[in-house]
């Protein structure tokens, strides 16, 4: 049983999860696009980049490729995660609602953010209580989330607002926002509980020794949590 | 060395050919800081304009038996990749070739 990190072309944060899982104690071995998941993935990774040079729109070309009907066949049985890219292009099949799209001030942010935990009941952020702050790093151009007012509701209704960027006191401000995304929403659980996409990196702030802060190790860590 | 045509041809269904022109825009009141951008570089130019609008357009050929055809075909490229229903708005338009 390993987790599988999905390498499509033009993937580029697909080894630092294999290392960040390694860290945590989780095998984790990476899958090229045109190849099955294996049967025995015990959760599934969709890691960062720049998959198809973004064209059309960032994660789109990516969300129809056809290793994500295996990974929509193992939705709710292994946790799946997606991060930056994988972000768009989990959000660009439908995992969540909404979409990322270009950052308010039309540039590429690469910086430190905070982000506080809004819901524990997922793998992945089972670890933290609700209201943690957390230290992880962003690097996206087009991480503004954007969802329709009703769909917000439901998600906040149904407890899948998975972080929100705010402040290092865990206040939620338009400053703490860096790309404009809607209610300062920086990751977004799936209907399922064991699926969540998130623009911030916690594989890069899970080893010491490359790493600034480790509060997204637990997030790692969560690959081998499942929630009942 | 046999070279595989990388455009359709007349004689590939037998069907009449379409084109078929797919423009997505950004629903109104959805923020384009790409086309912010443009309009600021526009205004540092000189250019005076009222406003900035930044769409895709996709040009297609496609078989069909009919138009109507044709255009639902299209339509269903727009639905399922070229467009983002929670981002876009699209029109098609279709044209005997």
């Amino acid at each position: 049983m390993s987790v599988a990190v999905i390498q499509f072309g033009g993937s580029n944060c697909d080894r630092d999860v294999v290392t960040a899982a390694a860290h945590v104690g989780l095998d984790a071995e990476r899958c090229w696009h045109n190849d099955h998941v294996p049967a025995t993935a015990s959760a599934i990774v969709l890691p960062g980049g720049f998959s198809y040079g973004d064209y059309l729109r960032p994660g789109a070309m990516a969300a129809h490729s056809p290793i994500m009907t295996d990974v929509e066949a193992r939705l709710g049985a292994v946790p799946v995660l997606g991060i930056c890219n994988g972000a768009q292009v989990g959000a660009e099949c439908g995992l969540v609602p909404g979409v990322f799209t270009t950052n308010t001030s039309a540039r590429f942010r690469c910086e430190w953010v905070h982000c506080r935990v809004e819901t524990t009941t997922t793998p992945f952020t089972a670890g933290y209580a609700v209201g943690d702050v957390l230290r992880l790093p962003i690097a996206h151009g087009a991480g503004r989330y954007l969802a329709t007012p009703e769909e917000v509701d439901a998600l906040e209704a149904a407890d899948r607002i998975l972080l929100r960027y705010c402040e290092p006191s865990g206040e939620i401000t338009s400053a703490s926002n860096p790309n404009g995304s809607v209610d300062n929403i920086a990751g977004v659980v799936g209907a399922d509980r064991s699926t969540a996409v998130m623009m911030p990196h916690p594989e890069r702030a899970t080893v010491p020794a490359v790493a600034r802060s480790t509060d997204g190790a637990e997030i790692i860590a969560g690959l081998a949590r499942s929630i009942s | 060395m046999v070279r595989t045509p990388n455009v359709l041809t007349p004689t590939r269904t037998g069907m009449p050919q379409f084109s078929a022109a797919v423009t997505v825009r950004l629903k109104s009141g959805v923020l384009d800081p790409e086309a912010a951008t443009t309009s600021a570089a526009l205004s540092r130019l000189g250019f005076d304009h009222e406003s900035l609008a930044h769409a895709d357009r996709f040009e297609l050929t496609v078989e069909a038996p009919t138009a109507a055809a044709a255009e639902t075909d299209v339509t269903a490229m727009a639905e399922q990749l070229l467009a983002n229903p929670t981002l876009h708005t699209y029109d098609v338009e279709v044209q005997p070739r």
